[in-house]
């Protein structure tokens, strides 16, 4: 193994810089890196050996003065967001064969900076799920366990980052997809505002909770990545027309003296396991010991986010995803010349999408019915209100909220399967944020039971650098603790 | 027992319904940046947004904004200060996401009115038309579907998708419930369709060309007794692509109805589709059961909130209404009643304007457009706004007639090569040689062999029988081939035969 893989994208882009490594070596390292062990892990679902390459050349011709510190470091992308070119699956058989003619405007930002995209990340099909099994090319393992979930939907580009892939990645998040992934792997994980990141290319699931964000081993990397990405664009009408927070300064200064972090007591209790609560409180009497003051804070509302959270992404879904219907690409099934279009969307639609797609489409056309309209969207809608009010409430006396990321570790790939519910609860922290639309951190607060236990920090929208702020303060303590980041003890992997 | 009309409207009463969309004339699409030209080669003005590619994100084109708070403005319609989209979902090949951005429950204009005039027995009589909503949304694409017997998809062996037309901005304005028209309804629908096509064609918001498709009505139809108060069972006929269509939809749906009631059965609610050539309408699919588009708000788009400062500013910018202008203009060309109206039947208001503009008496605009043109406009079955002739055109023949260099005769076979494509007036009167013959000694010669050929008719006018002199005129102009100035002829005419 390279030592190169283990290095963190800030050191990485520094070398490439100062010209003691080039881009194309550190590009084929991770290609190597993922050639070993992917057959293990199945973190993606394209490798662009070529391609990577070939950006990795270009970056090496083109390094200078006043480029990105992340220039000629590679990435993992989540399928989700479109590459010019490249095959963008979303997990599903449906777009079978779809290269996209256009780069989404991450993608675009990622080139502009000199990042090198290595591939495309597995995920659970069209972003729903909590374990990467609903891909439909085979279930992500973790790498702290190949017996577990790495979390999802984006748990490729998480299993990624903790296979030492990749040094960078982006993910996505609806309801938790990028931060419940990062706390079962022992990575950080950003939903950044939402608005904050352009979603043009980013195949919706649920266009009001959708968010793309960064994910990295360590939190200043993150802020590299989110400050790349992030900034208005014109293409996404609901992006927000301001200044991106400076969330690099904000990971180096890393001071939280005289910080107010507020704990969310209806995110803690009854379903979450003890040691997640240990790491959890563990955490919490660092950042008192560096200066903050831990205030309870109550968000009543929140007990209701799952319920309308099942209801909104479901009732997007099912209009966001009615556009796989085998007439301008992807997946065309029984076009045998005798049977009318109808006749084939409907087989195609049967043939490419997973069960619990399927499951989420009908939830939504049927909560979005007349008739059912007012009592399962409108109120849905309402409770959003709500929550997004004990927000402000709760930000009218802290600077942010903090909570487990989790109630688990990575469970069992399998144990969770035939439950959709059970399944449904892992994001129960996670979701009220993408209700309201603020941001969100998920960082490495140690291990139980020898796996990941995730810290959820939670700021008010557009106070993104808060989370760097508190994150970099709690992982600077951390690392010293661990020697370095969690990351760092994964077992060796058994590679197959 | 079918009723003739007038039997339908002694025993029943009409309620209308109109829904009109227009295809608004911005340089690009409501939610991308591709053109809007008509015509242009299948799937070449497409993008990801429009074609509906996963990931790509819709963002509003601030020109339709504009247009339709204009046209909701000119609709003496209330501007909401926060409207909405909403996406409207079904699935149909022609519409790349399978919904359509359109709005729903809250629409940016509401509750308007366009009065219409109308001829009746007792006169012109003024209707109003009560506007429910004026609401913006997106085009789909079409279907061209091939082989079978009908151009329809039942029986065809395959259909193409042109997605060029999807997403090119539509406006909806949408009526109340019109009643109170009694016989004259089928007038009324016409009359409104026209109105606020003068209307949108004023603001320059849209071609409003019904027969390419970029003013589309569908005309909702119910008859109810009369003194019943109450509203029958409605048809929406669509596919009316002309004015006069629109007319003979209302009257053909009007005899339909009464038809069924009368044989005791019942009116089924339904779309039909107006047949051009028969007058009549086919049924398409069934209303019965409901569609349930399952509206939602557009979360990819955030709501509208147009300031009122620039409401204001558009409102003050608005042209002059079309109603007002007619009367404007009836005075200051001082044209009578029956003249203005037959004008303004024939769409030849804004073209006599335009002529008049360039320089032309305004009565012998109206004479060209009115008539030979429009005798022309007849023949081809054209209307006189697509007729193959500019009032640029029109006034420099006024002008070459007046400075003598065209005669009556030979400006309409000026005019009729225009429009014939053979070029502007200058270009055909060069090209075809046409002028009026002014050569005196050539005309001198025609005159003399006119007299020899005929003396006793040249004796008549040395006697001083000038009437007699028509004759001789006629056949020098007969021998010029009516190239010469008859009253030139005249004067040489009378001076040769000593009676100047």
């Amino acid at each position: 193994m390279s030592d190169l893989i283990k290095k963190s994208a800030a050191e990485l882009g520094s070398l490439i810089s100062q010209g003691q490594v080039s881009s194309r070596e550190v590009t084929q390292a991770h290609l190597d890196q993922i050639a070993a062990t992917d057959p293990t892990i199945n973190a993606f679902l394209f490798i662009d050996n070529e391609g990577a390459l070939a950006q990795a050349d270009l970056a090496d011709r083109t390094k200078g003065e006043g480029k990105s510190p992340l220039h000629g470091v590679p990435l993992a992308l989540k399928d989700v967001l479109t590459q010019k070119g490249v095959p963008t699956t979303c997990g599903s058989k449906i777009l079978e064969g779809w290269r996209p003619p256009y780069d989404s405007t991450v993608v675009t930002r990622l080139k502009d900076s000199g990042v090198i995209i290595l591939g495309k990340t597995n995920m659970d099909e069209f972003a729903m799920g909590s374990s990467t099994e609903n891909s439909a090319f085979g279930p992500t393992r973790n790498p702290w366990d190949t017996e577990r979930i790495p979390g999802g939907s984006g748990g490729g580009s998480a299993a990624a980052l903790a296979a030492f892939q990749a040094p960078l990645a982006i993910g996505t998040d609806t309801g938790g997809s990028i931060r419940q992934p990062a706390a079962v792997t022992g990575t950080v994980g950003v939903k950044p505002t939402y608005g904050g990141v352009s979603r043009y290319g980013l195949v919706a699931f649920s266009s009001s909770l959708d968010q793309a964000g960064p994910c990295a081993r360590t939190v200043l990397d993150t802020a590299l990545l989110h400050q790349v990405i992030a900034g208005y664009d014109p293409k996404d009408a609901t992006s927000i027309n301001a200044a991106v927070p400076d969330v690099v300064a904000a990971a180096q200064r890393s001071d939280v003296k005289g910080m107010k972090i507020g704990v969310v007591k209806e995110l803690s209790g009854d379903g979450y396991e003890k040691g997640v609560a240990d790491r959890f409180a563990e955490s919490l009497a660092i950042l008192e010991s560096q200066g903050a003051e831990i205030i309870e804070v109550s968000c009543p509302n929140f007990k209701y986010a799952l319920g309308a959270y099942y209801l909104i992404a479901p009732s997007e879904a099912s209009s966001n995803l009615a556009r796989f219907d085998a007439m301008r690409y992807g997946l065309r099934v029984g076009d045998d010349g005798s049977r009318s279009a109808e006749e084939v969307m409907s087989l195609t639609r049967a043939a490419g999408f997973g069960a619990e797609v399927k499951r989420r489409i009908i939830l939504g056309t049927y909560a979005l019915s007349a008739g059912y309209y007012e009592a399962f969207y409108g109120s849905a809608q309402k409770v959003r209100t709500l929550i997004t009010r004990d927000f402000a409430a709760a930000y009218q006396k802290v600077d942010v909220l903090v909570s487990p990321t989790t109630p688990t570790v990575a469970f069992k790939i399998g144990a969770k399967s035939d439950d959709p519910v059970s399944m449904y609860l892992s994001d129960v922290a996670t979701i009220p944020v993408n209700l309201a639309g603020v941001a969100s951190m998920s960082l490495p607060a140690g291990l139980s039971e020898g796996l990941p236990v995730g810290f959820q920090i939670i700021a008010p929208a557009m106070k993104d650098d808060r989370l760097y702020q508190v994150g970099g303060a709690l992982e600077r303590e951390l690392h010293r603790q661990w020697n370095g980041p969690l990351t760092h003890q994964i077992p060796e992997l058994q590679v197959r | 027992m079918a009723l003739s009309y007038e039997e339908v409207v002694a025993k029943y009463e009409p309620s209308l319904g109109l829904e009109v969309h227009v295809e608004l004339n911005t340089e690009t699409k409501m939610f991308c940046g591709c053109a809007t030209t008509f015509g242009a080669a299948p799937n070449t003005q497409t993008c990801p947004v429009c074609l509906g590619m996963p990931g790509a994100l819709p963002f509003v084109n601030e020109k339709a904004i504009e247009s339709t708070i204009r046209i909701g403005l000119a609709l003496n319609c209330a501007i909401t200060p926060i409207s909405r989209f909403a996406r409207k979902n079904y699935f149909y090949p022609d519409m790349p996401k399978n919904f359509q951005i359109s709005q729903y429950d809250e629409p940016i204009c509401t509750n308007g009115y366009l009065d219409v005039d109308v001829e009746t027995d007792e006169g012109l009589q003024t209707f109003r038309i009560e506007i429910e909503r004026v609401h913006m949304e997106e085009d789909t694409g079409k279907s061209l579907h091939v082989g079978g017997a009908t151009g329809r998809i039942h029986g065809a062996e395959y259909s193409l998708l042109d997605y060029n037309r999807a997403g090119i901005p539509l406006v909806e304005i949408v009526t109340k419930v019109v009643s109170g028209t009694g016989k004259y309804a089928p007038e009324v629908a016409k009359a409104y369709v026209k109105e606020l096509r003068d209307i949108l064609r004023a603001l320059g918001v849209s071609d409003v060309k019904m027969e390419q498709g970029s003013l589309r009505c569908d005309a909702n139809v119910s008859l109810a007794p009369i003194g019943s108060g109450k509203l029958g069972t409605r048809s929406e006929t669509k596919n009316v692509n002309s004015l006069r269509s629109v007319e003979r939809a209302v009257r053909g749906e009007m005899i339909r109805h009464a038809g069924l009631l009368e044989k005791g059965e019942r009116v089924i609610q339904e779309t039909r589709h107006f047949q051009e050539d028969s007058g009549t309408t086919r049924s398409g699919r069934s209303k019965e059961q409901a569609e349930d588009y399952r509206y939602f708000p557009e979360p990819d788009l955030t709501p509208v909130a147009p300031d009122a400062g620039w409401i204001e500013k558009l409102r003050s910018q608005l042209p002059e209404k079309p109603s007002m202008r007619r009367a404007r203009l009836q005075t200051l060309w001082q044209v009578p009643d029956k003249e203005m109206a037959a004008m303004v039947n024939a769409g030849a208001v804004d073209l006599v304007e335009e002529t008049v503009a360039l320089g032309a008496d305004p009565t012998k605009a109206r004479g060209w457009w009115l008539g030979e043109i429009s005798r022309l406009a007849n023949e081809a079955e054209v209307e006189l706004i697509n007729i193959n002739i500019s009032p640029k055109d029109v006034a420099r023949i006024v002008e070459l007639i007046t400075a003598g260099e065209l005669t009556d005769k030979l400006a309409r076979q000026v005019v009729a090569a225009v429009i014939a494509g053979e070029g502007d007036p200058d270009t055909v009167i060069s090209t075809k040689g046409i002028k009026v013959v002014s050569d005196e000694s050539a005309l001198i010669a025609a005159i003399e062999r006119a007299i020899a050929e005929q003396p006793e008719t040249a004796d008549k006018v040395r006697n001083g029988h000038l009437p007699a002199a028509g004759a001789l005129i006629g056949a020098v102009m007969k021998e010029t081939k009516g190239q010469a100035d008859a009253a030139r002829v005249r004067e040489l005419l009378l001076g040769l035969l000593g009676q100047a």
